[in-house]
């Protein structure tokens, strides 16, 4: 349906030739554009609409009276509906620490909250349809679950900042408020929209370059340089992710016509989750509660699990 | 009326900031506004999230940023 709509306008309202490069650009411009805003609106409303359900201290209320395993779970399931903001991350992780969630269980949270994120999830299902999508939560959740017990088990609670656990904090003053049904739909409403039209310019000059490439770009240039026999493929997409945090959004569509070219799917999941979860800023801020030494094992146990996952995708798909 | 917006200075809480200055110039109404960025500080209050607004020593929002007809609602009462 979208497709017939999207040939109308482009080859008979527009008279762009069917065969030609340029006609073939637009027409892949417009209907990406048209599907992605739509998907990516009910994702993020969706996720907006949950989490009015689960608000943070519920959270930690719920991972401070749970055994690890238990609560590794939850809170990479809690983490997936979080949206993450670099410098709520502080506040959150002396939040937890305090209320006695064990420091592996925080961490699940940590990882999950970047990695497995709305605008991803609602990018992936537009371009790649909603197979793709749960598999890259399953797997996002998988390595928050993975690293949070490995770093629980190992003890690392002296590297953490001294002034992390000496720091008093308050009793919660928040006032009950009843939430109605129509504040939570508006309040997820604007959020929505907000974020949607943050993230819109992003989208269109990625989705233009991937447009660009769909027409022009050689397939054999980047299926040779890519290719699944590559064994460096994977660990580089990971190390050139990590610089491009604030371009999420945009890296996904040139993600998309990538593997269209014959990048396989892995290696372009594993750059994906790179991008968002392993993050320059995100590190500067964490460093203010982690010493250097924990800090490192974090961005290292999340980055050789998202490596393991570009191995184990392209193995299997 | 004393307002603090607790936050560590990311968009989100400049924006709470603007729109409680906003909020404050539509009501007309007397109020000493802080900014507080110390972590110390703001976790004191128990919040989870940033940004916070904090009215008269009470947390009444955290982890969004309310509108200028939100605030003008939460500073009337």
């Amino acid at each position: 349906m979208w497709q017939e709509a999207v040939d109308w306008l482009t080859y008979t309202l527009l008279g762009l030739d069917k065969g030609s490069l340029l006609g073939g650009a637009i027409n892949f411009f417009i209907y990406d554009m048209v599907k992605i805003i739509f998907l990516l609106t009910l994702v993020i409303y969706g996720i907006a609409i949950i989490r009015s359900f689960i608000p943070a201290d519920k959270v930690r209320a719920i991972l401070s009276s749970k055994n690890e395993y238990v609560g590794n779970v939850l809170a990479g399931l809690f983490g997936i509906i979080t949206p993450f903001c670099s410098c709520s991350a502080v506040p959150l992780f002396i939040g937890f620490v305090e209320a006695g969630v064990p420091l592996g269980v925080t961490f699940s949270f940590l990882v999950a909250s970047p990695m497995i994120n709305e605008i991803a999830l609602g990018l992936l299902w537009s371009l790649f349809g909603w197979k793709i999508a749960l598999i890259y939560v399953g797997s996002g959740l998988v390595i928050a679950i993975v690293a949070g017990i490995i770093i629980g088990r190992l003890g690392l609670e002296r590297w953490v900042e001294e002034f992390v656990y000496q720091i008093k904090v308050g009793k919660t003053a928040t006032e009950a408020m009843k939430i109605t049904w129509k504040a939570r739909s508006s309040d997820a409403w604007g959020y929505t929209r907000a974020l949607v039209k943050k993230i819109i310019p992003y989208i269109a000059i990625g989705i233009g370059i991937g447009a660009f490439i769909h027409g022009y770009a050689p397939e054999e240039l980047l299926s040779r340089v890519a290719a699944r026999t590559n064994p460096l493929a994977v660990p580089t997409a990971v190390l050139i992710g990590i610089p491009l945090y604030s371009n999420a959004a945009g890296t996904i569509p040139i993600v998309t016509a990538l593997v269209g070219k014959g990048v396989p799917m892995g290696t372009a999941l594993a750059f994906m989750m790179s991008v968002t979860a392993l993050s320059l800023p995100e590190m500067v801020i964490l460093r203010k509660v982690l010493k250097k030494q924990l800090l490192a094992v974090f961005f290292g146990t999340v980055g050789i699990a998202i490596i393991f996952t570009g191995y184990l995708f392209n193995l299997v798909i | 009326m004393e307002i603090k917006v607790l936050g560590p200075g990311c968009a989100n809480c400049k924006k709470l900031e603007a729109n409680v200055f906003e909020a404050v110039s539509q009501l007309d109404v007397d109020a000493d506004i802080q900014k507080i960025e110390d972590i110390q500080e703001i976790m004191s209050y128990g919040i989870l999230s940033t940004p916070g607004l904090v009215v008269n020593g009470k947390v009444k929002v955290s982890g969004k940023v309310p509108s200028v007809a939100e605030i003008k609602a939460i500073l009337e009462g």
